[in-house]
């Protein structure tokens, strides 16, 4: 057991109102520059939907991702080494700028400098790649909200599997559904950016997993923007270098959450340390498709376990990082409870941000004619449990977004959720908890302490519970390569180099 | 110093020290603006016929001038039978071609591309061009004076290597007619841009990529490799 500890984010979708703060908190951050402009390093797609870039879930187009053989060994969906030599000089899968979208401003000064006239000045829109006037076709979240409409949500690839009479009802405007999927870097324990960079630009750092590109060594190959099945690695077309989200390791360093984490409006968004033992990595991309989830959750590590903690203290990981693992609300959500799931982990890059899938509209899932509404408000949410298949967001739908297809791991999450919320509306509501709500309980797999703990932090937490920020000592990290004192004059905002471009 | 050894003694030599010199100096230095500059994410369809076409083409041909230059004996008994000279010339000729209209597709999708041309800098076109008068004259010369291949060996290859051997001899190149002294010339000009511009990528070529493994983790302390609860107990003892 060789351990590694990881930050990693929770989604928890239920929450999420599609509001894009976190969208903006990390373009002001991050992206505001040329050549970043079409970059969301965080973006929140609205479900069924084609996403940003568009339909970057098609890997059978963009190649991203890994492939099992039929002997059970792993090759990047993109190329093999010396393919990726020879590809240096064009890469056929490499997403192209319109894509993700023509990025554009407007030009504001019109309005005051047009000359007086009959009708209002207009600021027309101007692309932010070439100055030029141009018509907007798309944008980072041009179909939100367009769950069912026929351009978009009909092409989304996770709906495949789905029996074509539900596919059919989807588009029908009364049963019309979607949810948000706010999406940054999976910071992956088994990269796909990492293995397709020629120059070895990328890299995961062992501290706390954060996959990064080494600005100074990539040298515009553009491998990884293809290899990435989440399409989380964007080529930066002025300074010519590839970009991506670096999960504000600067704030992180200092104790603070991301900014997409720390703005979100509805706090859906939790963060903390998992350990995960590195030698089950391999296993956990490799395994057969059915046994992904079970072979990504067995490599991460449980930090009550004294044999893990001792192995943790040997790998260099203080005590510090050990009581963050145990405060984890990662852990919780992801091992203990077992409510959070990673995005498509088909792609066997071993994607370490998590998400707990959102529960469908509660009323009309059931609404098969009108008698079902003389049901007694209580039994609604029974209905729905005993009948989670004709939730109104099909089952397999989920699945194919969250557990490589499996249908019984959606069902066992929706089921606990309702469970709690069933729980919780008995206690508060009704005050008191009868006997077929436990026996509920029990057939969702969790007790009333655990649901009651589950309710706490989904509903009521703090920020401190929210985000668990392990202490990183970069005061004691930075001896290794800087003069400390040195060190603290150079840090703050600003550049250590400019981005300029190259000639 | 007359002015064959300026431009075939001197220009070289000091062509060459500004290749290498700033070459190391920008790599050490601004290592951030190395990069090959890929304009495929702005435009694609030209570039594929572009870019494929030129790199291929050019590699080739530029390893096939360094054989000469390595192998020079080789060459000459792989052309002492005509029908393996014509097949050779044949082969450059038609790499060259290749080339060629790599080179042109990618100098007018740069003035013809409005997003291209965002990007373009005025040394791409520098580059560029020089190529076009390399690989032109190039053709040139395997079109006017045959068989490069075969008198090369003899007149640039003693030229070349008494540069490397320090000991110049310009007087064998003094004579040659201007097309040849253009393409050796544009070679050098070539080598003395290259640091300046986006052809620094040429040295960056990642053919590490084929040995490394594919994760790269990076720690900002080594591992330890064995756990020692004595070195845990000397530091409870620091006062």
């Amino acid at each position: 057991m060789r351990v590694r500890a990881q930050m990693s984010m929770l989604f928890h979708l239920d929450k999420c109102i599609g509001c894009h703060t976190c969208s903006v908190a990390c373009k002001n951050l991050w992206t505001d520059r040329a050549g970043a402009e079409y970059m969301w390093w965080n973006n929140v797609e609205t479900r069924p939907g084609t996403g940003y870039p568009t339909g970057w879930e098609d890997q059978d187009h963009y190649k991203g991702g890994w492939r099992r053989d039929d002997k059970g060994r792993l090759h990047l969906t993109l190329q093999n080494k010396p393919t990726g030599i020879a590809r240096l000089f064009f890469n056929p899968a490499l997403p192209q700028l319109d894509d993700y979208y023509e990025p554009f401003t407007f030009r504001y000064g019109d309005l005051f400098s047009a000359p007086a006239g009959e009708q209002q000045p207009t600021a027309r829109p101007i692309s932010m790649v070439t100055g030029d006037e141009m018509e907007i076709a798309g944008g980072p979240n041009w179909d939100d909200d367009l769950g069912g409409s026929q351009v978009y949500a009909r092409n989304d690839p996770s709906l495949d599997g789905i029996d074509p009479d539900v596919r059919s009802q989807l588009e029908e405007i009364e049963r019309v559904v979607f949810n948000y999927l706010p999406r940054i870097c999976n910071h992956c324990l088994n990269p796909a950016c990492v293995a397709a960079c020629p120059s070895g630009a990328i890299y995961k750092r062992a501290e706390d997993g954060i996959v990064l590109v080494n600005e100074n060594k990539c040298r515009a190959w553009r491998m990884c923007v293809a290899a990435c099945p989440y399409k989380k690695v964007y080529y930066n077309w002025s300074t010519g270098k590839s970009e991506k989200c670096i999960l504000c390791f600067p704030r992180m360093e200092t104790g603070q959450a991301p900014a997409c984490a720390h703005s979100c409006v509805g706090r859906i968004r939790y963060m903390g340390v998992l350990l995960y033992d590195q030698d089950l990595i391999t296993a956990a991309a490799g395994a057969p498709e059915t046994e992904l989830l079970r072979a990504q959750l067995d490599a991460i590590l449980d930090p009550w376990d004294e044999r893990v903690v001792t192995a943790a203290n040997a790998a260099g990981i203080d005590d510090g990082w050990i009581a963050a693992a145990r405060r984890s609300p990662a852990w919780r959500f992801v091992k203990e409870w077992g409510l959070a799931l990673p995005l498509h982990p088909e792609y066997r890059t071993v994607a370490m941000m998590f998400y707990i899938p959102p529960l469908s509209p509660v009323v009309a899932t059931i609404e098969r004619n009108l008698t079902k509404l003389d049901l007694p408000a209580e039994r609604v949410d029974f209905e729905l449990f005993d009948e989670l298949d004709k939730a109104r967001l099909p089952i397999r739908y989920l699945a194919n977004l969250f557990s490589a297809g499996d249908e019984d791991v959606i069902r066992a999450v929706l089921r606990k959720m309702l469970a709690v919320r069933i729980y919780k509306r008995r206690q508060s509501v009704d005050g008191v908890v009868d006997d077929a709500t436990v026996a509920l309980l029990a057939s969702a797999g969790t007790t009333p302490q655990e649901a009651e703990d589950i309710y706490r932090l989904t509903t009521l937490p703090t920020v401190e519970e929210r985000f668990v920020m392990p202490p990183y000592h970069r005061e004691m990290s930075i001896e290794a390569v800087n003069d400390p004192l040195r060190h603290k004059g150079a840090a703050g905002v600003g550049y250590v180099t400019p981005p300029r471009r190259g000639a | 110093m007359n002015g064959n050894e300026m431009l075939f003694v001197a220009f070289p030599y000091a062509a060459f020290v500004i290749a290498v010199v700033v070459s190391i100096l920008r790599w050490r230095r601004h290592p951030f603006t190395v990069s090959a500059l890929s304009s495929q994410l702005l435009e694609n369809r030209r570039l594929f016929w572009g870019s494929v076409s030129f790199h291929w083409g050019i590699t080739v041909i530029l390893v096939g001038h360094l054989l000469a230059l390595l192998v020079p004996s080789g060459f000459e008994l792989w052309n002492g039978a005509p029908v393996r000279l014509y097949l050779l010339e044949a082969t450059g000729f038609a790499l060259g071609l290749w080339a060629l209209f790599g080179v042109v597709v990618l100098l007018a999708r740069r003035f013809m591309v409005r997003r291209v041309q965002a990007v373009t800098t005025p040394m791409d076109i520098v580059v560029l061009v020089l190529i076009l008068v390399q690989v032109v004259t190039g053709l040139w010369i395997a079109l006017g004076y045959r068989w490069g291949s075969f008198w090369g060996t003899a007149v640039f290859v003693p030229y070349v290597r008494s540069l490397i051997t320090l000991s110049p001899r310009p007087e064998l190149v003094e004579a040659l007619p201007i097309v040849l002294k253009t393409h050796v010339l544009a070679f050098f000009a070539f080598l003395a841009v290259f640091p300046f511009t986006r052809l620094v990528h040429i040295i960056t070529v990642p053919l590490g990529y084929l040995t490394r493994p594919w994760q790269k983790v990076i720690r900002n302390r080594p591992e330890p490799a064995v756990y020692h609860p004595a070195a845990d107990r000397t530091l409870e003892r620091v006062p």
